[in-house]
């Protein structure tokens, strides 16, 4: 059985730090060439068809920006 | 499918913590003391204890911290909220208790207090945040700074013939019979995070079992003190910390 | 009128903490201070009122342990005596700061550094002017005999959670060792957590529920004009603090032409000579601070006009004697007897100063430790 996920990013609190990014499994993670109101290039889910739902992003992110989304397919 | 399909609530598989607080943390980007934080807040929420929690906050970058979990906190002077914590308990055993320090805080200006809150077993969590650094005061040498390693105090890097070795304090304590559990834990990884939740969740409900202190360090990254990325942090600290502070139980007598 | 029984100071004060409900009781072994915490182990308060008491680490874990049971709201005491109180003095200052309330007794013995373990009451600047950073005043209690080592414990609490301040009694290794009668306080039981809940759950950190907002007990605030703000709020608790809880025994004002000025053990040593001085027909009265702070700084400005000369008597080099000249203000001669390292004032020193001050031979009289603050 497949799985498809999503994450939303709550881009203003995002401090673009990366970590989400080296953990994710997929890279379905990049950071953004354009900044947020604080001037941080912030995380977002680039290629929606790699994310798995496997909440990794969200477990190592500092800031606790990241939401976590899973449907079986 | 669409992601619109997908970002539905009964599709959340993973969200903030409720008594994580909506205020920004002033931590750097990528900083530990975040993740460490989200640990301690779904601990709280998982073992459903809000009501009984008591923190403490140590002075170094996490003095703030009591603005990031709704629970009820104390911030400590410099080195002593072990002396807090024991008061606390004893003066509300069926309380959950715990203190969470730096390793300024813990393993130099507190080693006084730290030893006996651990020698008398007070039935509290410690949670020790070792970043081998002085984060707050701008990246000064710590008992835990690895010998070599460049601090503002330490331009040279850290030499044990002038300032010492890098104290392992976790594994001092351990030897003390009132510490019940003693563990080492980082939080670089989604898997080391999911197994430090795990420790948490463990020490916090050693409180009950009344067998002594539980006391967790966590082996961070200072990515400012440090001057890498965060990414480059992690990998540094994998590389050169666990050689010296390898992760893992360094005692566990919970039974849990 | 309730028995009476024979104590040490530092005894009833140990007794009356249990008899007035306190919770805890946080402290560390020093002379001569030390049967506080030995007859609080004695009496084992913890299987009869609950109260905790915890002999800890130093000083410095002491305090901090006073911190953490005043945080939550409970009535926690320490003792120490003046090295042990220089260690804790940080910890005061972040109790002040925080706005916490508790109890601090110190038995004061001489210093400089090791000093001796004999009585003095040289910590009058550590303890009435600060000792601790920041712009903080604690309320302090001057006990005179062992009944009001007994009075002070519970008068003590009263103020500290009505003012949500540290306060210290401060006394001298003489009133801790001696023994009178004592009558004790009646027993009052200890506050029971839900009473804590309902009489401090606005601040005191208890566990957060759902009916309010954390409590975070802390003296940080990185805000400057935050900041500011606490510190003027600050000073109006004490402003309050001076109106209403000036305390002071006045003894024989009402004709004096000469006034003694003393407190604690100086005092009593200062009343004989009083009464040795009226014998001899020298019209001398006594004014004892009961608080060190509020000063009772009116009280002493007021009798001035009435004398020709004002004598302070102290365990110190002249610590006390800076308030009285804050309300002397140079009207009438001020003279000051002080001993130090451990020896007494007698007597028989103070009225022949008084003979000399009245013959105006102060300067030239055989007693050890006199001096002219100044002269009219």
């Amino acid at each position: 059985m497949a799985v498809r996920g999503a994450i939303e990013v709550d881009v203003e609190l995002c401090k673009g730090c990366g970590v989400c990014i080296v953990n994710c499994p997929t890279g379905a993670i990049v950071l953004s060439k354009s900044v947020n109101g604080k001037g941080y290039n912030y995380s977002y889910m680039d290629d929606p068809e790699k994310c798995t739902g496997c909440t990794n992003c969200a477990a190592v992110c500092p800031d606790t920006v990241i939401t976590v989304y899973r449907v079986k397919i | 499918m669409n992601i619109s399909d997908i970002i539905k609530p009964e599709n959340k598989v993973y969200a903030k913590s409720k008594l994580l607080l909506d205020k920004e943390m002033h931590y750097c980007p990528g900083c530990s003391h975040g993740t460490i934080h989200k640990i301690i807040a779904e601990t709280i929420d998982e073992l459903n204890i809000q009501e009984q929690v008591i923190g403490i906050s140590p002075v170094g970058c996490a003095v703030l911290a009591y603005d990031y979990i709704d629970i009820d906190w104390q911030e400590a002077a410099h080195g002593r909220a072990p002396a807090l914590a024991t008061a606390i308990k004893r003066l509300y055993p069926d309380k959950y208790v715990f203190t969470y320090q730096g390793d300024g805080d813990l393993a130099s200006i507190g080693t006084g207090e730290i030893v006996h809150v651990c020698n008398r077993g007070d039935n509290v969590t410690v949670i020790f945040v070792n970043n081998a650094i002085y984060g707050m005061t701008g990246g000064q040498m710590a008992p835990t700074t690895l010998e070599g390693m460049k601090t503002a105090t330490t331009p040279k890097g850290r030499s044990h013939i002038s300032s010492g070795f890098p104290m392992k304090i976790t594994e001092m304590l351990a030897l003390l019979p009132g510490v019940v559990y003693a563990t080492r834990q980082s939080v670089d990884t989604p898997a080391a995070e999911r197994k430090a939740k795990k420790s948490m969740i463990k020490a916090f409900k050693s409180q009950k079992l009344k067998k002594g202190t539980s006391f967790i360090e966590i082996v961070s990254t200072c990515n400012s003190g440090w001057k890498m990325t965060p990414v480059e942090a992690n990998t540094w600290m994998r590389e050169n910390m666990f050689p010296v502070f390898p992760p893992g139980d360094i005692k566990d007598e919970t039974g849990l | 009128m309730a028995e009476k029984i024979l104590l040490k100071g530092n005894e009833a004060i140990a007794i009356a903490a249990i008899r007035c409900g306190c919770d805890g009781y946080f402290g560390y072994p020093i002379t001569p201070q030390s049967e506080i915490l030995e007859t609080l182990m004695e009496k084992d308060p913890e299987t009869d009122t609950g109260m905790i008491v915890l002999q800890a680490e130093s000083e410095v874990a002491a305090i901090n342990m006073l911190y953490g049971g005043a945080g939550c709201g409970k009535k926690v005491m320490t003792s120490s005596s003046s090295p042990g109180i220089s260690l804790m003095t940080e910890g005061i200052s972040y109790i002040a700061g925080a706005e916490l309330p508790c109890v601090i007794v110190d038995i004061m013995r001489g210093g400089p550094g090791l000093g001796t373990i004999q009585p003095a009451q040289s910590d009058y600047f550590q303890i009435v002017k600060g000792g601790g950073h920041g712009d903080y005043k604690t309320i302090i209690l001057a006990p005179a005999s062992v009944q009001e080592m007994n009075d002070f414990v519970e008068l003590s609490f009263d103020l500290a959670f009505k003012y949500k301040t540290p306060v210290v009694i401060l006394s001298d290794g003489v009133i801790g060792q001696m023994m009178e009668k004592v009558e004790l306080s009646p027993v009052k039981p200890r506050w029971t957590d839900e009473e804590i809940v309902k009489l401090h759950g606005d601040w005191a950190s208890t566990g957060k529920t759902p009916d309010r907002k954390r409590n975070i007990v802390t003296s940080l605030d990185l805000d400057p004009h935050r900041q500011e703000q606490f510190n003027l709020k600050l000073q109006e608790k004490y402003a309050e603090i001076e109106r209403n809880e000036v305390r002071y025994e006045s003894l024989l004002c009402e004709d004096a032409e000469y006034l003694l000025v003393a407190y604690g053990l100086s005092a009593r040593v200062s009343q004989k000579a009083m009464e040795l001085a009226r014998d001899e027909g020298i019209k001398v009265g006594l004014i004892r601070p009961v608080t060190l702070f509020p000063y009772p700084y009116e009280v002493i400005e007021k009798i001035v006009p009435q004398v020709k000369g004002i004598l302070v008597v102290e365990m110190s080099a002249g610590q006390m004697t800076e308030d009285v000249s804050l309300a002397v203000r140079r009207r009438v001669p001020l003279y000051f007897h002080g001993r130090t390292g451990g020896m007494l004032p007698s007597p028989e020193d103070v009225l022949t100063l008084i003979r000399n001050i009245e013959k105006g031979t102060f300067e030239s009289a055989d007693v050890q430790g006199h001096k002219k603050v100044w002269l009219r």
